[in-house]
């Protein structure tokens, strides 16, 4: 069966393929997806090949290098943008219980949601911080590589298909009112109110390839990292540990952990379960 | 020889496992990864259920985590389970495929990437699609199909559906599978 030799072939052939288009766009483009997981990688440029019916991951890397507008595509592609405002409600209880005590005896907070996509999980903050009375003595910094999901982020828009989840979520976690105090229904959209986030500052900043971003008291990070292998976990891990303020709080998605990464020992759990730690001030931090 | 089973079911999914797992002997040699369809509803319960009764330790899949033989892993609630090409775990939050998060496409189609002719793919007892072309995947990339007989499954539309799309070697009864993997695993040359 000739047809099943060629598709075995063709198979072989995306391994040696997928590195090479990744150098090609980094190259390119600056966008650096070369220790991202691969599997999860695969898996999008065989989604885009079958939807554009590209016959070949070379095919692909011709396309990329010579269009902008297809890059853009492929970013999107790579970047799983899927959110939703108090995302894992008992993570959002636990920080209330465990962590908001502590950012009041701050006179300034600095805060960076570092991955924040469409925006969600900033106004899902925000709101939080402002029950508890100390949204405006934050200061806010969202950021993501994707500058598509910052434009939605900035205003806040989001579909109405969405809102029992919503809802729902911000009721399991400890929501002191009702969720649509803040927000405006029209033409089958929600409207997040804009006084959340007037000191917020959205912008570009890629994890990879950019610097520190500043200094903070505490780093959302979540549900980035599970997109990134070891070795570049790692590297992400060290950034945010530069960028905290001693005692900063870390917080990850819920099946994303500290665990196994080289700066497992700087920081000292606040809650395992719902992978929120705390920078350790012993320095230097060492394996016991 | 034989590195790894992967299993994908839905409803009736825990009657079908419990069928199959604990027949399994302790040195099993394969690693096992499973979906189970069960909605947000947290793994913990069933995870314990099927520990109390099997040989073979099981747990849901820690994202990085290496895969060993003789172990069970489960893909936890809301995740993808993919497998890396050097036998680990990654959890993937992307959209619902087939209205599955885990979708059992995803798990079969990057095991098969992973471990080609040396995996068996297994579609059990559910009520969608999901799974039938994960398991062509397998079948195209050299390794063994095997599905639950749909006239004897609780949930037929899986199991038929992997059956038509995928054409497995081996349909066959639920009680007759964890017998059959073994006389595989057996018998392979
Ligand atoms: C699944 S979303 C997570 C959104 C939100 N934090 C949550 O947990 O619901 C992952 C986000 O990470 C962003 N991202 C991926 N790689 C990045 C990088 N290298 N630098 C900055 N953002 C990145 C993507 O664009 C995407 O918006």
């Amino acid at each position: 069966m000739p047809d099943k030799q060629e598709k075995l072939e063709a198979f072989e052939n995306i391994d040696i393929e997928i590195p090479l288009i990744l150098e090609a766009i980094y190259q390119k483009y600056g966008y650096d997806f070369r220790k991202y997981s691969r599997s999860h990688i695969k898996r999008r440029f065989i989604h885009r090949m079958a939807i554009n019916n590209i016959e070949s991951i070379s095919h692909m890397q011709d396309k990329v290098l010579r269009s902008k507008d297809f890059f853009i595509e492929l970013l999107e592609d790579l970047s799983i943008n899927v959110t939703e405002m108090f995302r894992d409600p008992e993570f959002y209880a636990s920080f209330r219980e465990n962590v908001v005590p502590n950012l009041k005896t701050y006179p300034f907070i600095k805060i960076w949601h570092a991955g924040c996509s469409t925006g969600e999980e900033v106004y899902s903050f925000a709101i939080l911080l402002r029950e508890e009375g100390i949204l405006d003595r934050c200061q806010i910094y969202a950021t993501d590589f994707n500058r598509k999901v910052l434009e939605v982020a900035k205003q806040g828009i989001y579909a109405t298909r969405d809102i029992e989840l919503f809802e729902r979520n911000y009721t399991k976690s400890g929501g002191k009112s009702k969720l649509s105090d803040f927000y405006t229904m029209k033409y089958g959209s929600i409207k997040l109110d804009q006084s959340l986030v007037k000191k917020v500052v959205f912008a570009d900043h890629n994890l990879v390839t950019d610097s520190v971003f500043a200094e903070v008291n505490l780093i959302i990070c979540r549900n980035v990292l599970i997109y990134f292998n070891r070795d570049l976990q790692n590297k992400v891990i060290n950034l945010f540990h530069e960028s905290l303020s001693s005692s900063g709080h870390l917080c990850l998605g819920s099946k994303e952990s500290l665990k196994f990464t080289n700066k497992e020992y700087c920081f000292s759990d606040v809650d395992e379960k719902q992978k929120i730690y705390k920078k350790s001030l012993a320095k230097p931090c060492i394996k016991h | 020889m034989y590195k790894a089973l992967v299993i994908g079911t839905s409803f009736g999914g825990l009657e079908a496992l419990k069928a199959i797992i604990p027949l399994l002997p302790k040195d099993f040699p394969l690693a096992v990864i499973a979906v189970l369809h069960i909605g947000d509803n947290q793994n913990d319960s069933f995870i314990r259920y099927l520990n109390d009764i099997s040989q073979l330790e099981i747990k849901e899949a820690e994202e990085k985590e290496a895969i060993y033989p003789g172990k069970v892993y489960f893909a936890p609630p809301n995740y993808h389970l993919l497998i890396e090409g050097d036998e680990t775990v990654t959890l993937s939050t992307e959209s619902k495929v087939h209205h599955s998060r885990p979708s059992i496409d995803v798990l079969f189609e990057t095991a098969a990437w992973c471990y080609r002719d040396q995996l068996i793919g297994l579609v059990l007892s559910g009520l969608n699609q999901d799974g039938a072309y994960g398991l062509l995947q397998i079948k195209e990339l050299g390794g063994i199909c095997i599905v639950e007989d749909p006239d004897n499954a609780i949930a037929r539309i899986m199991p038929s559906a992997a059956h038509k799309i995928a054409k497995p070697q081996f349909i066959i009864p639920l009680h007759q599978i964890a017998d059959k993997i073994i006389t595989l695993i057996n018998t392979q040359s």
